[in-house]
């Protein structure tokens, strides 16, 4: 009996985190399910809404893509971080960054459509990469806190990003604070008719695909992830610790800010946010359910944008507001940080198999 | 047995941790009124998660204790205390800058309104230390004591308290040979006074010595509970490993030239005390100098400027001529220096990482581990699993993370990566601490087959036992200084090193 037992329960011990996220993934469902059913008039109308409507049409499909698409650029900005062990928040700000300066950049160059795209995207990169290289440095130099750092950073991004497009790139004959239109040799291809959903999202993943190849494949990913999981081995092994938590941060920045020109070039083709987007901390929800996993970024990412797309749809369609969807993101990271949960089926688990032996 | 007897009955006590190690399974024993009672069993064997269990500082998951005939709850250990169980941890739980008499009083002070009545805790104190015949200078400083009356300290802590039932762990780990026969006295004293004591332990000798009954533990079980004086050590040995082991010593190998060479090596603490003094020695090849000493010493300084985690303030350190003083860790390694640390979990291994990343360390950025810019991972896994089967770890996928193996597997998986790499110099710290038995065998093992190779060996052991039987010639250290040396090491005794390693006699100069 224990035979047939045993496979089932390594199934459970080797990939423990994976289900215990996947249950609190759906545990976060069930919490907007029961809260549609409590506050709703038109349960049926809503919950449909909420759960289908982001398959309802085409239109939308391609909005769940679009949505996914920043997603997985500050989710995978965050996870080579997180494996570095180094706790920079500062995929906002890089986002920012990334976005007003390859905005600034494409605004004032003339060039053909190929190169255009790519100086654009490669010089949100770089801005974003700059950004966060300076909380990395502050680390390994001086043992500041990049968590500390980088978050007073994003404030610096934002009023610095407002005002280089504010007062240089501002578009005087639209009435709403906006930049002026990209020229349309900087603009990102369409792949889906009547949607907006651009190449840049077949670029999120291409560059997800190469992020796991260069944490788990190359030499320098190997760095980064020896540093995360004990520095003082590290050390004690001559790998150079403090490039090691500037390269992590550096490569961080870049993907992020390379998420905010993709957004520009792709959505909106103008600059027009006034605040924070906040998909560097949607950012975080992404990479804490990938587990820190580049390829699991995309699942995560997509899930997110779901219930984004969801919520929105249902704001449409149902009587329950999209805020909804903030409420299960918190109660999901909530759950998911939470190491106790589920601590106790495993233990029955293992005590299972320490008595079979 | 009558039941008035028993003071402290164990009834199927089973402790299995968050990380599935079984702790103890099982486990039923009685300990009787008035008696030495010692726990003795490999690193591992359970000892210390029941003592844990005992003074509440983990819970069972099954079990019952029996504390004079009745049940006893404990989840605390204020609970414990107030059961009259008293705790002597392997590592002090003294507040160093306090006096002998607070630190015994602390958390039951007698006050003159709101403050410490000093006077009473002194007076206190020297009471329980007369009556017990523990002599300790109530109002010097706990910093400024030998770690020997630190001890003392911590027993007249547990006896303020009103303990009856005494739990020691590893006492004599910490102990000099004379600071461990002073130990015994006061322990036959105690006993005298009606005070009943478990001793921990896996020094057998020890155990022979002083203890009334013996349990032996395995893999969390217990094996017998017997008289001691029913028991021979070899049968103890013989219980604790469920083999034969032998403990006889290393022959001396022959010696070569020398290969490593330190040179009036001096280290400086940020405060300006010598912390290594002057220390000039030589490793030959084929032979393993071990460096005997209490620890603190000097022992750990002299280690990491060797292996390059600090720079000395003076002297320096070559390798078969090549000057290793001012090298990278990388460099020194990349010259033929081998470091086995002392605390593998902080600096021997990343533990959440896979076995395979961490055989790897030391050469992962070097061909055939990887190329230009790609790991070759097909390679590595093969690489592994040849380490893995040649040195019998008990794993079956080499990318499982370390941490769900053995102290002895993991020590075992630290010194398959650095001795592949073809040293010229090993260098080891501690290579059994919180190794069992049969993994330090191995252990021992692959050290001699290193020695008889031609490798020159720099032992450092707290252990006077694993120093004595692996090295060919002792230096013993003491205040950051060699206060005696010993080539011939073949009839040396431990009472032997004693003196030298308190700093109560040191050699003169023989060079």
């Amino acid at each position: 009996m224990t035979d047939r037992q045993s496979p089932v329960d390594n199934f459970v011990l080797r990939n423990f985190r994976l289900i215990r996220t996947i249950v609190v993934i759906l545990l976060g469902w069930f919490l907007a399910a029961l809260v549609i059913l409590a506050i709703s008039r038109d349960r049926g109308t809503t919950l449909r809404s909420f759960f289908l409507g982001p398959l309802s049409s085409r239109v939308l499909i391609g909005s769940l893509f679009e949505t996914m698409t920043p997603l997985v650029f500050t989710g995978l900005a965050l996870a080579i971080q997180f494996q570095a062990k180094q706790f920079n928040l500062g995929a906002e700000g890089c986002f920012f960054i990334g976005a007003t300066v390859g905005t600034a950049f494409a605004i004032s160059t003339r060039m053909p459509t190929a190169l255009h795209i790519v100086c654009t995207i490669a010089v949100g990169a770089a801005a974003g990469a700059a950004w966060n290289w300076l909380p990395g440095y502050l680390k390994a130099k001086y043992g500041s806190s990049e968590l500390v750092c980088s978050l007073m950073l994003n404030y610096v991004a934002l009023y610095l990003g407002l005002y280089l497009i504010n007062y240089h790139f501002r578009d005087t004959a639209a009435n709403e604070m906006t930049s002026y239109r990209l020229p349309t040799t900087a603009t990102l291809p369409r792949i889906l008719p009547g949607t907006r959903l651009h190449i840049g999202f077949l670029i999120a993943l291409a560059v997800a695909v190469l992020f796991w190849v260069f944490l788990y494949r190359t030499k320098w990913g190997y760095q980064i992830r020896m540093v995360g999981s004990n520095i003082n081995f590290a050390k004690a092994n001559g790998i150079n610790t403090g490039r090691v938590i500037v390269l992590a941060q550096v490569i961080g920045g870049a993907v992020a800010g390379l998420g905010g020109i993709i957004q520009i070039m792709g959505i909106d083709q103008r600059f027009l946010y006034e605040s924070l987007p906040g998909f560097g901390f949607d950012g975080i929800v992404v990479t804490r359910i990938a587990l820190n996993n580049p390829l699991l970024v995309i699942p995560s990412a997509l899930f997110l944008a779901y219930l984004k797309v969801g919520g929105s749809y249902m704001n449409l369609m149902g009587d329950v507001p999209a805020e909804l969807v903030n409420v299960v993101e918190g109660v999901i990271i909530l759950l998911i940080s939470s190491e106790a949960l589920l601590e106790t089926w495993r233990y029955r688990i293992m005590m299972r198999k320490a008595s079979e032996r | 047995m009558e039941t008035e007897d028993v003071i402290l009955e164990v009834q199927s006590i089973t402790k299995v941790y968050t990380t599935g190690v079984v702790a103890n399974r099982d486990v039923s024993f009685s300990v009787e009124r008035g008696s030495i009672h010692a726990i003795v069993g490999e690193n591992g064997a359970g000892k210390t998660t029941l003592m844990n269990v005992l003074f509440g500082l983990e819970r069972a998951q099954g079990g019952r204790l029996l504390l004079n005939g009745k049940e006893m709850e404990v989840s605390t250990p204020e609970e414990a205390i107030r059961l009259g169980i008293g705790m002597v941890h392997q590592h002090f739980m003294l507040a160093p800058d306090l006096t002998v008499a607070e630190n015994v009083v602390l958390g039951h002070e007698p006050r003159r309104g709101l403050l410490l009545d000093h006077s009473r805790a002194v007076q206190v104190t020297e009471e329980i230390s007369a009556q017990h015949g523990l002599h300790v200078p109530a109002n010097a400083k706990v910093k400024d004591l030998p770690v020997g009356v630190r001890q003392r300290v911590e027993i007249l802590k547990a006896l303020f308290r009103k303990a009856d039932l005494l739990i020691l762990d590893e006492p004599t780990a910490v102990l000099t040979p004379q600071e461990t026969d002073d130990l015994f006295v006061t322990l036959r004293r105690l006993k005298t006074n009606g005070i009943t004591i478990i001793f921990i332990s896996h020094k057998l000798k020890e155990v022979k010595a002083i203890a009334d009954r013996v349990t032996v533990m395995r893999e969390g079980r217990v094996v017998v509970t017997r008289t001691a004086a029913g028991m021979s050590e070899h049968e103890m040995a013989h219980l604790m490993v469920g083999r034969d082991i032998s403990f006889d010593r290393l022959p001396a190998g022959n010696a070569g030239d020398s290969v490593l060479s330190v040179r009036h090596l001096s280290v400086t603490s940020a405060d300006g005390v010598p912390l290594l003094n002057d220390i000039t020695l030589d490793v030959h090849s084929g032979e393993i100098l071990g460096i005997a000493g209490v620890d603190g010493n000097g022992q750990s300084e002299l280690v990491s400027v060797l292996a390059g985690l600090s720079q000395p303030s003076s002297g320096n350190v070559s390798l078969l001529g090549s000057d290793l003083t001012a090298m990278s860790i990388r460099d020194r390694h990349k010259a033929g220096l081998a470091y086995v640390p002392e605390d593998r979990l902080r600096d021997g291994v990343a533990a959440s990482s896979s076995i395979e990343d961490n055989l790897i360390v030391d050469r992962y950025d070097t061909p055939p581990y990887s190329g230009a810019v790609l790991m070759n991972y097909p390679y590595i896994h093969d690489k592994a699993r040849e380490y893995i089967s040649s040195l019998s770890i008990a794993v079956q996928d080499s990318r499982a993370s370390i941490e769900s193996l053995s102290g002895g597997n993991i020590q075992k998986v630290v010194l398959a990566r650095e001795l592949s790499s073809k040293p010229k110099v090993l260098l080891v710290d501690q290579p059994s601490r919180g190794v069992d038995v049969g993994s330090m065998e191995t252990v021992h093992g692959l050290i001699r087959e290193q020695r008889d190779a031609g490798l020159a060996i720099l032992l450092v052991s707290a252990d006077l036992d694993e120093v004595l039987r692996l090295a060919s010639r002792i230096l013993v250290f003491y205040g950051g200084q060699i206060t005696a040396e010993f080539q011939d090491v073949s009839n040396l005794q431990p009472s032997d090193l004693g003196p030298y390693m308190l700093g109560a006699k040191r050699q003169e100069a023989t060079v």
